[in-house]
């Protein structure tokens, strides 16, 4: 299909945006990358009035660290994150999970704001910003806000973003010596969006997580940053231990069913994933389910 | 409501200037505006990869492209690519290999693999597959596009 007709403005700086963004409000579409938001105008599932297109905006770009802080501006593009040395090596998290995000042509479009801003409940990127404990730089006009990312996604397709602002950047605190990730997702093809996955950032001291982030997507509305690793951290993990935060995540999941996996499909891939995550992290295969310790 | 807007690119090397809508992606206006047809439009929602071009030098997918988006841009199509001699033997490779069969895919396949033996020559059959993951082919099964850009990539770096 084709989409059905806008107006088409580009903005010339990040003021230019927010005064277009503030005359036309929810008419209005942000155009970063359009990997997603092109998609669903061609699909007419979105029908804008304008699309305000902040792609020149050199602000935007660029990824640098500061005093602990890993920054990504919005417009860096999904090639750029996966090529950052400076991303691989202080948010490693981010270079394995963009891997799974779509194909090479899109990667070379998409923006990692556009997708945070986005927010699709099945997309990497949200995951990894909840389980990094990244924070969301947002500026409207009367100036600038910093959003944990874990309170950032209310729903499907829905942020804190008010229709006036613009998602400018992300911020992330560096790693720390002793962190550890994971990233794995099920989907049935390299690129889809994910049946259910998982992106995980932790601290381990020796055999023992002294923190465990859990950032599961696909299983509900938005990212979910998973209450069940408190069963996980503080001493050694045991089987039971492992038993009893599968238990509880399966307590906080509300997975929906669609064409991909039934919702108890979804509650069985999180639960193996956590096991998975668990088994990588700490090099312990004696607590794969099915095996004797 | 939506006027027309005057965007100016370079298409496969020459200079192009025309008035469009906003809403006309890329991938019809090289197939409409200046009938270069050899850009397939398949799903129209960037899943298939049949619209694939190279922009500024980066693949893409034309359909999820504003033409307005691609203002100063360089463009270069299938046309471009095959009229250059660049996929030549990429080409030929194909056709040895009986890569294509209803040929709707092929520009863009041809595209997406001209990429990944342009950035990564030395890449094995599993990491083609996965490169050519975002690019659909209904007749072949990809096994033959796989042994064609396979032999392409052994043939260039003097392996064969």
């Amino acid at each position: 299909m084709k989409a059905s007709a806008f107006n088409y403005a580009r903005a010339s700086s990040v003021n230019d945006a927010l005064e277009l963004l503030a005359l036309h409000g929810d008419q209005a579409k942000v155009l970063s990358g359009g990997q997603s938001l092109m998609p669903a105008l061609n699909l007419r599932l979105s029908v804008p009035a304008l699309l305000v297109d902040i792609g020149a905006i050199a602000e935007l770009r660029g990824v640098s660290v500061s005093n602990g802080v890993l920054k990504i501006g919005a417009l860096t593009r999904h090639v750029d994150v996966q090529k950052s040395s400076d991303i691989a090596k202080h948010a490693p998290l981010l270079t394995e999970a963009i891997a799974h995000v779509a194909h090479p042509a899109i990667r070379n479009k998409g923006t990692i704001g556009g997708s945070l801003a986005h927010a699709d409940p099945a997309s990497e990127l949200p995951a990894c910003a909840i389980a990094l404990g990244a924070t969301i730089v947002v500026r409207g006009r009367d100036g600038e806000r910093c959003v944990p990312a874990a309170n950032f996604f209310t729903g499907i397709y829905e942020t804190l973003l008010s229709p006036e602002e613009l998602l400018v950047a992300v911020e992330v605190p560096v790693a720390r010596p002793n962190s550890v990730h994971f990233f794995h997702e099920y989907a049935r093809r390299k690129g889809d969006y994910a049946i259910v996955g998982l992106a995980a950032s932790g601290v381990l001291e020796r055999d023992v997580f002294t923190d465990l982030r859990l950032g599961f997507f696909a299983v509900g509305d938005k990212p979910m940053l998973a209450g069940a690793s408190k069963h996980l951290v503080g001493k050694p993990v045991t089987a039971s231990m492992l038993a009893d935060a599968q238990t509880a995540l399966d307590d906080e999941l509300d997975p929906q069913e669609d064409q991909q996996a039934s919702a108890s499909m979804r509650r069985y891939l999180a639960r193996q994933l956590m096991e998975r995550c668990v088994v990588t992290l700490l090099s312990r295969p004696d607590l794969e389910a099915g095996k004797l310790a | 409501m939506t006027d027309l807007m005057p965007i100016s690119l370079t298409v496969n090397g020459e200079r192009v200037s025309a008035n469009v809508l906003p809403r006309l992606n890329l991938a019809d206006f090289l197939r409409e505006h200046l009938s270069l047809t050899g850009t397939h439009v398949g799903c129209e929602h960037g899943v298939c990869g049949a619209c694939t071009v190279r922009v500024n030098g980066d693949i893409v997918r034309a359909c999820l492209l504003l033409a307005v988006q691609a203002e100063n841009a360089s463009v270069e199509t299938i046309e471009g690519l095959s009229d250059s001699g660049e996929i030549s033997d990429l080409q030929a490779a194909f056709q040895n290999r009986n890569a294509l069969q209803c040929g709707y895919c092929t520009p863009g396949m041809l595209m997406a693999a001209q990429d990944i033996l342009t950035h990564e020559p030395q890449a094995d059959r599993e990491q083609i597959r996965e490169y050519l993951s975002g690019n659909y082919c209904r007749c072949t099964g990809y096994h033959a596009i796989v042994d064609a850009v396979e032999a392409t990539a052994r043939a260039r770096a003097g392996r064969v």
